[in-house]
């Protein structure tokens, strides 16, 4: 059971790429999955709590996930 | 009603085109430029990214929410992505309504609900050859949770026209 995690941005720059595919147990949440990448190389910049899209639209940290989600980690928003 | 992620020049004058119709008697045009400076620093140029599928989810369900709130679907959006000199449009919200009023108003409810939930990122290059990305500094201003659109009462709807006259 995976997800995808996509990455953009500064978040993308601090850890070298834009996607990653992360196994996830039964009962995961959005909280999980955002710990564990900060725990990767390079992830120092995130933010103990950045906002998180799931399969589009943005979730909550306690959001059970389910296999095949698109997880993605979003950076302080800038457009205009 | 439209909105678009671009990745070329934003055409002001199609914009206000689109929406034009006879039942309209205002027509606002909001077109965000590349600034010289931003904090004091002097840019030289600006490079767009986005979320591409989500930001154009976003964008249109930001001009749903207008088109409710102010009573129009004479709207069309566009954000421009990629690499922008100074003074080019990066963005553009042309908005027409029988009345000035809810035109203005429906203007600015979508340039800053864009600011807040669209997942478009800026990277900003300055004349010293540095570069940075908008906002990174700023760890998550404000949480974004669930967006419902508020319900317009008649009482409010009241007080609006009350406003436009």
């Amino acid at each position: 059971m995976n997800v995808t995690v996509l990455l953009f941005a500064s978040y993308a720059e601090s850890l070298g790429k834009t996607s990653l595919v992360m196994p996830l147990n039964t009962g995961d949440t959005v909280g999980d999955v955002v710990s564990r990448i900060r725990s990767l190389p390079g992830a120092g910049t995130l933010p103990v709590e950045p906002l998180v899209a799931v399969n589009e639209r943005y979730a909550k940290r306690d959001r059970v996930l389910a296999a095949g989600d698109e997880v993605a980690i979003i950076p302080p928003v800038a457009g205009g | 009603m439209r909105s678009a992620l671009v990745d070329r020049p934003i055409d002001a004058a199609d914009l206000l085109g689109e929406i034009a119709r006879n039942a309209n008697g205002a027509t606002v045009l909001f077109v965000g430029t590349v600034r010289e400076t931003n904090q004091g620093r002097a840019v030289s140029g600006m490079e767009y990214t986005a979320y591409r599928s989500m930001a154009e989810c976003e964008m249109a369900e930001i001009l749903r929410e207008a088109s409710q709130r102010f009573a129009t679907k004479d709207i069309v959006l566009e954000h421009r992505l990629g690499t922008l000199r100074l003074g080019e449009a990066s963005v553009a919200i042309a908005v027409a309504h029988p009345h000035r009023g809810l035109a203005y108003e429906a203007s600015r409810y979508i340039i800053e609900q864009l600011k807040k939930r669209v997942p478009i990122w800026k990277l900003e290059h300055y004349i010293d050859g540095t570069r940075e990305w908008v906002g990174a500094g700023n760890v998550n201003p404000e949480p974004i949770a669930v967006h419902r659109p508020e319900v317009v009462t008649e009482e409010r709807r009241a007080v609006r026209k009350a406003e436009i006259r």
